[in-house]
């Protein structure tokens, strides 16, 4: 009977609904958790100067804009944090490799035309003579925007850096911990 | 030209990238939701910086941007940021 069908008609389709609504619901829960975070991570490999400066650049930047900023220090990347050179305990691999290295973000070389750090100096020179900030402002900068700084654990032990002769102020971490900011950020970087 | 009213004044002039927004941005922490930052600058880059940080940021909103010359002839970059949140 026609009558009598279109209740039930009306309670299946109600009943389809509202499991595609919870399955709507559930998907939606899904990609908010997915969706990344106001945030930008790098990762700063190299220990030239002015890589490093284009990477505090790009960090202060991006926390200025309102984006909360890691910076994941590894190798080469370790010597721009150094506020020391230490000896003492270490096998003679990890001491020529303190000797060899620069102490700090002030002895970095240039990726080209270092000429032993000439290159380095006219670099910085002609960036003051622009009003550029140096180096070392930026880094107080990124401090001041709480940029988070992470110093590799792993590239650090293999090279010998004590975690007494970085500045104060750094996280610890490994692969993993870069990781879980990378994947909520919107941008990561390389360099 | 009309008169943009602003609450607080940044001279940023002299100051390149990324200090006109970084200063900026301090600047408008200051300001009460609603307020009016004006922004001098010298850095020709800031024009696109300032676009770029009012599409980003979700508190500021770029009100009103103008150019002119100072006195001895250097070019100026005039940026109006509302804080709204």
């Amino acid at each position: 009977m026609a009558v009598t069908d279109v209740p039930t008609q009306r309670d299946a389709s109600t009943d389809e609904l509202t499991k595609r609504l919870a399955e709507l619901e559930s998907r939606v829960a899904e990609l908010e958790e997915a969706r990344p975070e106001d945030r930008v991570s790098l990762v700063i490999f190299s220990g030239d100067l002015d890589r490093v400066l284009a990477g505090f650049v790009l960090a202060t930047g991006a926390a200025a804009v309102g984006q909360q900023v890691s910076m994941f220090f590894t190798f080469w990347g370790l010597n721009v944090l150094k506020k020391s050179t230490r000896l003492e305990g270490k096998s003679f691999f990890e001491k020529m490799m303190a000797i060899m290295s620069p102490g700090g973000s002030e002895d970095l070389p240039v990726s080209k035309m270092n000429y032993f750090g000439v290159g380095a100096k006219m670099l910085r020179k002609m960036m003051k003579d622009k009003n550029v900030s140096s180096l070392e402002e930026m880094m107080d900068l990124a401090r001041e925007l709480e940029v988070k700084m992470v110093a590799c654990e792993m590239s650090r032990d293999v090279m010998g850096i004590g975690i007494d002769e970085l500045v104060d102020g750094l996280e610890s971490g490994g692969v993993a911990s870069f990781m879980a900011d990378a994947l909520d950020s919107r941008a990561s970087l390389f360099i | 030209m009309t008169e943009i009213t602003f609450d607080q004044l940044l001279d940023a002039r002299g100051l390149n990238c990324p200090m006109p927004v970084v200063k900026a941005r301090k600047g408008v922490a200051e300001l009460e939701t609603g307020q009016v930052l004006k922004v001098v600058s010298t850095d020709r880059g800031s024009v696109k910086d300032f676009q770029g940080w009012a599409k980003i940021a979700k508190n500021v909103e770029l009100v009103a941007q103008e150019s002119g010359t100072e006195e001895d002839g250097r070019e100026l970059f005039v940026h109006f940021v509302r804080r709204t949140a």
